[in-house]
């Protein structure tokens, strides 16, 4: 029956991928690479991978169609008509393709206990983990604690891309003139059931956050969420108003707070006499260290990812915005 | 508890029948409006059954808590998203199938 599922899932997977291949409406496309990432996701959970799931199901099928879309708004949604001969890029494709095939030839069995990948560390991970972390979800042990330069990297990366969209796109500034006229105004039911729905997501936002030791969650998927809830506003009520709520200069604070916060708990580790990010250092007691030092560096995780991912929305929509005055 | 079983069963299955009657109409139906409106059959009944046929399979713990959370959470949401869309749909100009004829017939006359 498992075996079943997870067919029916790849198909679909695999159809879904050949259908935007060759699809030319863009908005269609993007509607298909939500699908995507949602079938992406229930695989993830057929391989009882939930905290991927969940981030595959928020990241990839929540805010980046949001920002494609926002995207198409800006260019058109119609692909444009291709002139070039696909001769070279077929064959580059091609001998590229059947070197990743010979590449698997070498690969272990899929699914077998004693593979490489199940004998280098993970033994030690799920066998210590309870005794050096003490967190019931192993998941967040490896990715906080053990992996914390790892996720300081992605951290910083998410970070950097704010970066890159500010330097390409840039913000329009609240003094100019607003028109509280956008948003969709005469869409009654919509602004209804968004009063009520937003305080629920952001509460679920909190509750993924601060839950993620024991459950699924954490940082990454909290910030999304959160960020999720503020886009909702911005789109039934107008980026004035959600300007009103949560400026874009107090994001560009807060985005660099989220990795000052993290690097910090490595820094204060370091001046306790311990190595960077060795959370042991923080209490008398090694365990309530790493609970205390997790806790934290979940915290400036979730807060740098809301703020990057609101802001890159924000730049987003302020474009359209500026567009669709002139 | 066999008749707790038999219920949900016959909720889940009443749940796929309306699943896959929406699909079918999503496929078949002829315009905008009227697939929207099978979408909307397997956003709204389907998930209600469905989540109602998992519920009497739980034995009252935290996964009935967020089964009724979940339901609440698609009760307000689905309704409202078939609802955007149609008049999104409708104010993009879209018209049904008796205006369209109707527009035809008084640009022939």
């Amino acid at each position: 029956m498992a075996v079943l599922i997870d067919l029916v899932l790849l198909a679909m997977l695999a159809i879904t991928a050949l259908r935007v291949i060759f699809l030319k409406d863009l908005f269609a496309v993007v509607m298909l690479f939500g699908i995507y990432s949602f079938l992406s996701a229930l695989i993830f959970v057929s391989l009882d991978a939930v905290d991927v799931a969940f981030t595959e199901a928020a990241v990839g099928a929540g805010i980046s169609t949001v920002l494609m879309l926002g995207t198409l708004a800006l260019t058109g949604r119609t692909e444009k008509e291709n002139k070039h001969s696909s001769l070279l890029p077929i064959l580059v494709v091609g001998v590229t393709g059947a070197a990743l095939v010979y590449g698997t030839l070498d690969m272990p069995p899929f699914g077998r206990a004693d593979n490489p990948v199940h004998e280098h560390v993970a033994p030690r991970y799920i066998e210590e983990s309870p005794k050096e972390v003490g967190l019931p979800n192993m998941v967040t042990s490896v990715l906080a604690s053990y992996r914390g330069f790892d996720t300081l990297g992605e951290t910083v990366v998410v970070f950097a891309a704010a970066i890159g969209v500010f330097s390409l796109l840039g913000i329009r500034r609240e003094n100019e003139n607003l028109s509280p006229e956008s948003g969709f105004k005469a869409h009654r039911v919509l602004r209804v059931i968004s009063k009520l729905l937003i305080p629920m997501v952001i509460l679920f936002a909190l509750y993924v956050q601060f839950h993620g030791d024991f459950g699924p969650g954490g940082g990454f998927q909290a910030g999304v969420i959160a960020a999720a809830a503020f886009i909702l506003y911005a789109l039934t009520f107008g980026l004035p108003y959600a300007f009103a709520v949560i400026g874009p200069r107090f994001l560009q604070l807060l985005a660099p707070l989220g990795v000052l916060l993290y690097a910090s708990v490595g820094l204060y580790s370091m001046a306790k006499g311990g190595q960077f990010l060795d959370y042991n250092q923080l209490a008398a007691d090694p365990i309530a260290g790493q609970h205390y030092g997790i806790i934290i560096i979940e915290l400036g995780v979730g807060i740098t990812v809301f703020a990057v991912m609101l802001s890159i929305f924000y730049a987003f929509a302020s474009q359209v915005e500026r567009s669709n005055v002139q | 508890m066999f008749i707790l079983e038999i219920i949900s069963s016959l909720l889940l299955l009443a749940g796929v029948f309306f699943g896959l009657s929406g699909a079918i109409g999503l496929f078949k139906f002829p315009n905008f409006f009227a697939r929207v409106h099978a979408a909307s059959i397997t956003d709204s009944i389907a998930a209600i059954l469905i989540i109602g046929g998992l519920l009497l399979q739980t034995s009252f713990d935290l996964n009935t808590a967020k089964l009724i959370f979940i339901l609440i959470f698609l009760l307000m949401t689905s309704p409202t998203s078939s609802h955007a869309l149609a008049k999104s749909a409708r104010h993009g100009g879209l018209l049904s199938i008796p205006e369209t004829k109707a527009k035809s017939e008084e640009q022939r006359n």
